[in-house]
């Protein structure tokens, strides 16, 4: 009896392993792909300068830079998405439209009433803070229409997709606040003297938090298990409602500092344009990284990975000059291969072709 | 849970239909009060005022202008979308107002709505968009001609006489008449021209971060350029940003001449400290047009609205005051 339920918990462990490893081979090899045609079509694609800005100091440049920069917003909403997507089962679409109101708190509170301020209204931190509580307090939002009210997730961020640009305008009196002070601008550039934009630091800092927080918490469990079953996880003592409600929060968390840096970038906002798309990217970074979009087990990793694939790729066709407009139409080509790639149904029959070519290969593997 | 659940709908319910009876009763009173008071009736259809900066200063503008000092009644419907403020201008056929003054969303589909209005008696004036539909229909139109401000531009850009230009062009969203008219005046000089390049042609749908990657992704490829031309203010200033942080110099006396279009405050202020070169007025004061019109009636079809061009040597504390929207 024992020994089987030791046989039986070392297959389980072994499958999940092999899962996961299988997972995170869509993306890394998505990653490769660029990398190899980037590669073959102009190395010096990967060259990295070390020379001064315009205020003197050196500071690193390159498309590798750009694209670890650029990638920084839309990997730190891929963490919540991600979480999001395991527990409810359905993606938030509103992380752009909060984004946005995100922006739009920080610019208030250093900005004051007054749209053109010479020096700062408050410290950033209580800018910061404030951004993190109204994020939260509208992830809550889609939250509770979520979990308490079961609404379809997409739906029920329909309703933050579209009255959020209108809120964030109201924000500040339909006004387009510009800061002057250059210290804003470090959060979203470089801080002088730091060779490496400020972004990365942030990224790293949230993955730093969140692999930690999945490390010593119940979070991964929990979430995974409200997304494959919550009627069972209820019996188990789990409550799915503040599971999904919690993963909403993160979201919001995860969307106000993703909108501190794209404030800090400009020192401004556009309303209608600011992280305009971000959250079908962030999307796509989830299903990019493998993740199954109806919920249950996921892989932070592989959606992280996700999303640098995507701004490396969205760097790779502004380099190579793709006609302006076609842009949109170039990502979902590489989309619809890689999502079709990672589809079960797809692999099984790669996995049998396998077979049939290396017999004696997979056999040995088996076994 | 569930009782609070009771709660919670109820009580939205009782505010929504409170709200609701306040706004009623608010429209009622100032029906009433239109008729009969001499003042002039106008029902204004525009996008939404969150649209850009030029449409917030255009809205403002209009309330500015259409108040009960100045003699009218007005009425504002906001909409991006055609059929919506098709809509509204049935209602205000209706509600009968004595003009309809309207930004259209899309150019087609106004026919009916414009011959009912026609039919009712109501003036129809168009501002800053046209639209497909007979002439007849409508009083007049004033419009900005986007064809003539990418003119100006590029004739100033010429008469800078450089040996060579080789241009980055950020174009606004594709398709849009901002677009094509200032895209149009640059491509054909550079069509026509050896020394003009455009090194670089691409839209950044009127955004500035992408205006940065864009230009961020030309320098990173070593390639020469010495002109920015930017579709509006916001993708010039995220050009300037790649440009700081690679250390190019740009505005008076810098390596690149940095061109946008718009006249933000702030981009206006950018040229009057020399980090611009030329901004491109796009006018959103319609409002003293229409009223002139309304006053004394419409001496021709289409309005095309005076546009400026500012640049860097020239502009002073004054313009910004007066031209910044």
């Amino acid at each position: 009896m024992s020994s089987n339920t030791v046989k039986k918990q070392t297959s389980l462990a072994g499958l999940a392993k092999s899962v996961v490893r299988k997972q995170i081979f869509i993306p890394i090899a998505a990653l490769l792909i660029l990398v190899l045609f980037n590669l073959i079509a102009d190395p010096s694609f990967f060259q990295i300068t070390l020379q001064p800005n315009s205020e003197g100091y050196n500071v690193l440049s390159g498309n590798i830079i750009s694209i670890i920069d650029r990638a920084s917003e839309l990997v730190i909403l891929a963490i919540g998405m991600t979480l999001v997507t395991s527990a409810s089962g359905g993606q938030d679409i509103s992380v752009g439209a909060t984004i946005a109101i995100a922006g739009s708190v920080v610019l208030r509170v250093l900005c004051g009433s007054n749209t053109r301020p010479d020096t700062l209204q408050a410290p950033v931190i209580v800018a910061f803070i404030v951004c993190c509580l109204v994020s939260m307090l509208f992830g809550a939002f889609n939250g509770t229409l979520v979990a308490y009210f079961k609404i379809q997730p997409m739906v029920a961020t329909l309703i933050m997709f579209t009255a959020g640009r209108s809120i964030a305008a109201w924000i500040n009196n339909n006004e387009l606040p510009v800061i002057s002070d250059p210290k804003f601008a470090y959060y979203g550039n470089f801080i002088p003297g730091i060779p490496i934009p400020t972004p990365v630091f942030i990224t790293a800092a949230c993955l730093i938090v969140i692999a930690l927080v999945l490390k010593f918490t119940n979070l991964r469990l929990y979430s995974q298990a409200v997304g494959i079953n919550p009627h069972s996880s209820r019996l188990n003592g789990i409550n799915p409602q503040m599971i999904k409600f919690i993963t909403f929060v993160i979201l919001g968390l995860c969307v106000a500092v993703a909108g501190f840096i794209k404030v800090s970038r400009l020192s401004t906002i556009n309303y209608s344009v600011v992280a305009k798309d971000i959250e079908m990217d962030a999307i796509l970074a989830v299903a990019l990284g493998g993740n199954a979009l109806g919920g249950g087990k996921f892989n932070m990793t592989a959606s992280v990975i996700g999303a640098y694939v995507i701004q490396f790729l969205t760097t790779t066709l502004y380099k190579y000059d793709v006609d302006s407009a076609a842009i949109s139409a170039y990502k979902a080509v590489v989309v619809i291969i890689l999502v079709v790639l990672s589809a079960p149904i797809v692999r099984e029959k790669m996995g049998e072709v396998k077979k049939k070519l290396f017999p004696a290969k997979t056999a040995k593997e088996a076994a | 849970m569930k009782k609070f659940l009771k709660t919670l709908i109820g009580a939205t319910l009782a505010f929504s239909m409170a709200f609701g009876a306040v706004g009623c009763a608010a429209k009622q009173a100032a029906e009433a009060a239109g008729e009969g008071n001499g003042l002039i009736k106008v029902g204004i259809i525009n996008n939404d005022p969150n649209e850009s900066g030029y449409r917030t200063a255009n809205d403002r503008d209009m309330k500015a202008t259409f108040t009960e000092e100045n003699g009218y009644e007005a009425s504002f419907y906001y909409s991006l979308k055609n059929e919506d403020q098709i809509a509204a201008a049935q209602q205000f056929v209706q509600d009968e107002v004595d003009y309809l003054l309207i930004s259209a969303a899309g150019t087609s589909g106004w026919d009916s709505v414009l011959q009912d209005a026609q039919d009712a008696g109501i003036k129809v004036i168009l501002f800053d968009r046209t639209i497909d539909a007979d002439e007849s229909l409508y009083e007049a139109s004033i419009v900005s001609d986007m064809a003539q401000e990418g003119q100006t531009a590029v004739d100033w850009l010429a008469g800078q006489n450089l040996d060579e230009y080789n241009i980055i062009h950020l174009q606004g969203v594709m398709g849009s008449s901002a677009q094509i008219g200032r895209s149009g005046a640059l491509q054909d000089m550079a069509d026509s021209n050896a020394n003009w390049n455009i090194v670089k042609q691409q839209t950044a749908e009127w955004n500035a971060e992408t205006a940065q990657q864009i230009v961020q992704s030309v320098i990173d490829s070593g390639t020469e350029f010495n002109v920015i031309y930017a579709e509006n203010d916001d993708m010039a200033r995220g050009a300037v940003q790649a440009l700081d942080a690679a250390n190019i110099s740009h505005g008076i006396g810098g390596d690149v001449i940095i061109m946008g279009f718009d006249c933000n405050s702030w981009a206006l202020e950018e040229l009057l400290a020399g980090n611009w070169n030329y901004d491109g007025q796009c006018n959103p004061f319609q409002a003293s047009y229409i009223d002139d019109i309304i006053k004394n009636g419409a001496s021709e079809k289409v309005v095309i609205m005076e546009e400026r061009g500012f640049e860097a040597a020239t502009i002073t504390q004054e313009d910004v005051d007066n031209y910044g929207i």
